[in-house]
């Protein structure tokens, strides 16, 4: 792999150097290029992320042993939340398409920047702003939330905690998501470079694209559904109230409207990542290109029509539970195109096994096992039987955590040394993916088999039979904890004293790799125009 | 989106549509006040839906866009029509 290796020196900065705009706080925090922001989005969603990391280790280590070990149940309870709030609302929906999205999509379509900057820039002050909201609802009110990420009714209306102010936090979060996607789809449509046809753009636009769309038509239920919460709480007008007239599933609908289609805004983007980066690390075009940019489109279609299935034992409609079971089954179909199309591209391709590559192979693992795991909970049979134990948790987790967690982390070691023009140290990188291969897998698969043992989830305590399981878990908790350190560690100290990496240090094909690094401030010198396709290396000079 | 914008609705029309969406306005109070069981809900939202067309198409010129704009748009009412149906589809059978 040294041979990748260009070792050029470069003076430029590109979009980096401050120029003649003095390089201040107020140049980044104002400034409408697309990179700008995608960094400003990547600073804010690490932070985060790391908070949410420090909540999770402490659930683990509450869980440690029966009984109360470091927190009490209702802190416990708050916990819990926040550290749901955070990770879903706050890191993995925005993360890939805020941050990513931002920094290389305008660049991969051969565009200066997106269609709408300003608006872009007012994306991520309200995703600040939002984020401000939810986190400052721990210190005000009645104190920190305690219903789970979800807010259910009844609790989340009678609880004295102030669901109110995250309520509200999500809400604004949900502009900013909103403003993003519609971003991205006029920018896909209208700012094509010449010669950049449909046919041409990279997977990971295509998976941008089909997840802008998922953005702008459901995130506008989660927005009326958290301001239900609010005015109920606030004017008690009885919606989800039985005893007025009200139903209580209906909170349920309105909410997994929006927040199953949600999970598919935070692993259709990983998927598009884990497209672009399986041909480059297999010197092979992708295999069944079609195949995977209709399958991102079919994906955020179907699995806009299952929320339903994470309300089996809700109390709906026996007819509602097999219709939302079947279009369960089917939305399996498309990721498994995915999957095998991904497979066929490895299949006699030359396998570099570099950082992105092993982040990737893993997604399809991890991603994998979430998605067959996700079959057991379509099924309404087995779903009543697992239904709020530790198996829902560690199957979630896999698919978000194993899917779009480990495809964030591949993105950010496929891109960031264009973004930076630095190389991270790539053995201390490939250390910190096996410590974190090792860790995630002991840390969640304890939870997937204490759950199918019926160990119910959102409890601080539990029976003894359970300890040696989530003792496993807690110790995977800590190796997951040390893979992250020094993964992060590593990027950081590349980002800032790596040697240089050169403008295309993984010899990939896409338009990013064909100008300087880090990239020039509005990208390229003269308009460019595409004559062959994101995975042509042999038209790219590249095989 | 150069076609919408050229294009001038006239007062007659504008004043019209007004007259409808007051006259719809007049037929969903008056049929909220027939037992018609589950169907008063259909009823309301069928002609909910037609009024807020009324509004899309002229108020807010759809009606002289071009295809691929009225393609979206009719993405986004598919879906929300989808969510709205199938959320009363559990209740329907419950």
């Amino acid at each position: 792999m040294s041979s990748y290796f260009d070792t050029a020196p470069r003076s430029a900065r590109g979009f980096l150097d401050s120029g003649e705009s003095g390089g201040g706080l107020l140049s980044w925090i104002f400034s409408t290029d697309h990179k700008r922001i995608g960094l400003l989005y990547l600073s804010a969603i690490v932070c985060l992320f790391l908070i949410g990391v420090l909540l999770g280790l402490l659930i683990r280590l509450e869980l440690i042993a029966p009984g109360e070990t470091l927190m009490g149940a209702q802190t416990y309870n708050a916990v819990f939340t926040l550290h749901g709030v955070i990770m879903i609302f706050l890191f993995i929906i925005p993360g890939i398409p805020a941050v990513f999205g931002n920094l290389m999509l305008p660049i991969q379509i051969g565009a200066r920047d997106v269609a709408f900057p300003r608006l872009n820039l007012l994306s991520w002050w309200l995703y600040m702003l939002g984020g401000a909201m939810a986190i400052s609802a721990l210190f005000s009110g009645g104190g920190p939330p305690d219903t789970g990420w979800t807010f259910y009714v009844p609790f989340s209306l009678e609880t004295t905690t102030n669901v109110s102010m995250a309520a509200l936090g999500v809400f604004v979060l949900g502009f900013s998501s909103i403003l993003t996607g519609l971003n991205f789809i006029v920018t896909v449509h209208r700012l094509r470079a010449e010669g950049m046809t449909w046919t041409r753009l990279p997977l990971f636009v295509w998976s941008l694209y089909a997840t802008a769309w998922v953005q702008v038509l459901a995130t506008p239920i989660l927005g009326i559904t958290v301001v239900l919460i609010i005015l109920e709480r606030i004017f008690s007008t009885g919606l989800f109230d039985p005893t007025r007239g009200g139903d209580p599933i209906m909170y349920q609908h309105l909410f997994w409207i929006y927040s199953h289609p949600a999970v598919y805004i935070m692993v259709l983007p990983g998927m598009g990542v884990v497209s672009d980066i399986i041909p480059v690390f297999s010197r092979k075009p992708i295999f069944g290109y079609m195949a995977i940019a209709l399958s991102s489109l079919a994906i955020a279609a179907f699995g806009s029509l299952v929320w339903g299935h994470h309300m089996f034992t809700s109390g709906m409609s026996d007819m509602a539970i097999l219709v939302f079971s079947l279009l369960t089954f089917i939305v399996a179909i498309p990721s498994a195109i995915k999957v095998f199309n991904w497979v066929a591209t490895l299949y006699k391709g030359s396998i570099h096994l570099d950082p992105p590559m092993l982040f990737a192979l893993s997604f399809i693992l991890l991603f994998s096992i979430g998605g067959l795991t996700g079959l057991v909970l379509g099924a309404a049979a087995t779903d009543i039987h697992v239904h709020d134990t530790y198996f829902v948790v560690a199957h979630f987790h896999y698919v978000m955590f194993g899917g779009t967690g480990f495809a964030f982390f591949a993105a950010l070691h496929f891109w960031l040394p264009k973004v930076f023009g630095r190389m991270y140290d790539r053995k201390i990188a490939n250390l910190s993916w096996g410590i974190l291969f090792v860790g995630f897998n002991i840390l969640y698969f304890s939870m997937m088999v204490v759950g199918l043992r019926g160990m119910p989830r959102r409890y601080y305590d539990y029976v003894p039979e359970f300890t040696v399981l989530n003792v496993m878990a807690t110790v995977g908790s800590w190796i997951l904890a040390a893979g992250l350190f020094l993964m992060f560690a590593n990027l950081l100290r590349g980002m800032l004293r790596g040697a240089p990496a050169g403008d295309n240090p993984w010899r990939a094909a896409t338009l990013e790799w064909s100008i300087p690094s880090p990239p020039p401030a509005e990208n390229f010198a003269a308009d460019p125009v595409v004559t062959r396709g994101p995975y042509d290396f042999k038209g790219a000079g590249l095989s | 989106m150069s076609s919408a914008s050229k294009h001038i609705v006239s007062d007659r029309i504008f004043i019209l549509v007004w007259l409808a969406l007051l006259a719809l306005t007049g037929v969903t109070v008056a049929v909220s006040h027939i037992d018609l069981g589950p169907w008063n809900v259909w009823l309301a939202l069928s002609i909910a839906s037609f009024k807020s067309g009324l509004v899309i198409a002229f108020f807010m010129h759809m009606k002289y866009e071009n295809r691929l704009l009225k393609g979206f748009f009719f993405c986004a009412l598919l879906t929300l029509a989808i969510f709205i149906g199938f959320t009363f589809f559990d209740v329907h059978y419950r």
